[in-house]
């Protein structure tokens, strides 16, 4: 029984990782059809960033140090994607294979550049020592960085869908991915969404790099592409532009990843999520909550 | 084809395979005369490369499919070959049909699940294939793929004349043979009826269907294939490497084979062969500028950019497509076809450069 908690929770924990990722992902290419290939880069970028500024409050390993690395990694990716949109994707609006492959080269550019600063190897992570504790849930020993994970993913969840649901830019939002023409000829900008959209999805990356930083108490340069893989699957399998098909799809990955790791194979989880990846696709092409296209 | 640009490449070939007994320096692309074992082994992985970038160019430059598992089929042509030849001891000939057939296999059924989805999707879900692919090479299962360190050829289970340093001219000629066979293949595929299909649902799937063509089969039979071929590049590639390393599985490997079709030109055959070589030979060539003492006493804000070869690509990529559309392919026909036109002759655009014109505007 507490193994099974544990591994739900710690499940909970990688699907709110995914979610940070996905969540982004998906709006962005809901409102402008624009896959972004340079997140995963947002993501590393977020974590090295913060954790350099962390470690300049009293060595890192402290809740004030904690909390400037959040800071600095949302705030990280939200710049680059602001950059990124401003000065690169903005200047390819409707050609959407050259965006693609514009963010593509971002990425690259920038997980190169983390190479030459920090260096190809992974770096200990530093934490409050509370972090590395466990509490116990239902007899199972869980560790609290596992729940913090899970905190801020419910946390962004709800507040993403406030923004969309209960604001007027979310309606816009919400408006330009169901009809991006139709939005503009009411005569909105929607040009001002996007950036907004980018800069909301790069600051979800960047604080999600803090915490699968936290997740694995390491940073490595190629931390952001490994989960970018995971959240194109979860953005798929969730329906693209959908938010709230991103989390469900992002707990269905993440759950049936680590039980499968722990009663198979260990690693046979990895593939078990291209089998369902697959599977839905031959049911709902769409994607769970996606509408066909 | 007209006659001349046969004759230019029937000649490029001929000068290629006169390379090794010709002894040519080309400093600061090879590292030593085009004889040396060196200088053949890096030409011969050029040409691999290049070919490969061709493959994928049937997929994305006539098809109009955006993969991102094209690793995948280059994988399975190396490591199955590899286990073929090293455990299984099939003989070459056996080993290398019985790759094909598993990598043309592997192509059809990822093929036919993928590409019930389109554009973007599509794009995500080859990803996550090739990502499968890749965690088993890397995971080891069963002891297999050797997991990071690779899958090496002794060379016992090889023929006499493709072993050691002093038989690299014939692998880099093997090389070659790849690199022209998968050339013409892809050259014919384009002109085949089935081919133009393949363009077809590039440009306007709706007509295709309405001709009472479905735009399914035709891009499936661009993915086989395209798949087909990549495997067979993959056995060459583990020949002329001397094993199978887990690298080329990766999806980041894939990132490069599309960072190559773009820079030459997708959709021009020779400019995505050409962007595999310039990518191969630039990856190769600016690592060791990195380590030389030119860069390494630069102050860090200029050393750490230039002392990553992928940041220099990475940058340069974003270039080629924000001000030159088309690749170096397009780049060479708008300047001959100003050039032309300063001359004063009025000459017909090429189909493919009219195609261009029409896509940009």
């Amino acid at each position: 029984m507490s193994t099974v908690v544990l591994l739900t929770v710690t499940g909970l924990g990688l699907g709110g990782l995914y979610f940070l990722v996905a969540s982004g992902l998906s709006l962005i290419y809901g409102l402008m059809r624009v896959l972004n290939f340079a997140h995963g880069a947002f993501l590393t970028l977020g974590a090295y960033v913060g954790y350099q500024a962390g470690r300049h409050v009293g060595g890192g390993a402290s809740w004030s140090a904690f909390t400037v690395m959040l800071i600095v990694g949302t705030a990280t990716g939200a710049l680059l994607a602001l950059l990124t949109e401003l000065l690169l994707v903005r200047r390819l609006y409707e050609r959407v294979i050259e965006q693609v492959l514009v963010t593509v080269g971002v990425g690259l550019g920038l997980v190169a550049l983390v190479n030459g600063t920090w260096g190809a190897d992974a770096r200990p992570f530093p934490a409050p020592a509370w972090m590395g504790r466990t509490t116990t849930m239902l007899g199972a020993r869980i560790p609290n960085n596992r729940l913090v994970c899970i905190a801020v993913a419910g946390a962004v969840l709800v507040g993403l869908l406030a923004l969309l649901n209960r604001t007027h830019h979310g309606l816009i939002i919400r408006a330009g991915v169901e009809n991006r023409t139709m939005v503009s000829a009411l005569g909105i900008d929607v040009q001002r969404s996007f950036t907004a959209v980018f800069v909301i999805g790069g600051a979800a990356a960047g604080l999600g790099g803090v915490l699968a930083a936290l997740y694995n108490g390491s940073v490595t340069p190629g931390m952001g592409d490994s989960l970018l893989i995971f959240a194109f699957i979860v953005v798929v399998i969730g329906g693209l532009g959908s938010i709230s098909g991103s989390a469900v799809a992002a707990l269905v990955v993440a759950l049936l990843q680590q039980f499968t790791n722990y009663y198979g194979v260990s690693g046979l989880g990895d593939f078990v999520v291209v089998l369902a990846l697959a599977g839905v696709l031959l049911v709902r092409p769409a994607g769970l909550f996606g509408r066909a296209a | 084809m007209t006659g001349r640009r046969v004759a230019v490449i029937a000649g490029g070939v001929v000068l290629l395979a006169l390379l090794p007994e010709l002894r040519l320096t080309i400093p600061g692309v090879l590292p030593g005369p085009t004889s040396s074992a060196g200088s053949l082994q890096l030409l011969a992985v050029c040409l691999l490369i290049g070919a490969l970038a061709v493959t994928y160019d049937l997929l994305f430059g006539l098809a109009g499919l955006l993969s991102f598992g094209h690793a995948l089929f280059f994988g399975t042509g190396c490591y199955v070959f590899a286990l073929a030849v090293e455990r299984w001891h099939l003989p070459l000939l056996v080993a290398a049909l019985f790759t094909l057939a598993v990598g043309s296999a592997t192509a059809l059924v990822v093929g036919a699940v993928s590409l019930r989805v389109r554009d973007i999707s599509f794009a995500m879900v080859t990803l996550a294939f090739a990502q499968a692919g890749s965690l088993l090479v890397y995971r080891n299962f069963g002891g297999y793929t050797g997991g990071e360190e690779g899958l090496g050829l002794s060379g016992t289970r090889l023929p006499g004349w493709l072993v050691g340093v002093g038989n690299t001219k014939n692998l880099y000629w093997l090389a070659l043979a790849i690199a022209v066979l998968v050339y013409a293949k892809v050259v014919w595929v384009s002109r085949t009826r089935a081919g133009r299909m393949m363009a077809a649902v590039r440009e306007n799937d709706l007509r295709v269907q309405v001709i009472g063509v479905r735009p399914y089969v035709v891009r499936l039979m661009a993915f086989v294939a395209s798949g087909a071929l990549a495997t067979m590049v993959g056995m060459g590639y583990v020949l002329v490497a001397g094993g199978a390393n887990p690298q080329v599985t990766t999806p980041a490997f894939t990132l490069s084979l599309l960072v190559m079709v773009v820079l030459g030109g997708a959709g021009a055959l020779w400019g995505a062969m050409l962007g595999g070589v310039l990518y191969t030979l630039l990856d190769q060539r600016l690592a060791v500028l990195a380590s030389s003492s030119a860069i390494t006493s630069l102050p860090a804000v200029l050393r750490v950019p230039l002392s990553q070869p992928l940041f220099l690509l990475g940058t340069l990529f974003v270039l080629v497509v924000l001000f030159l559309p088309g690749g170096l392919a397009g780049a060479l026909r708008r300047f001959r076809h100003h050039r032309a036109a300063a001359r004063g002759l009025a000459i017909e655009p090429a189909p493919a450069a009219a195609e261009d014109e029409a896509r940009v505007a």
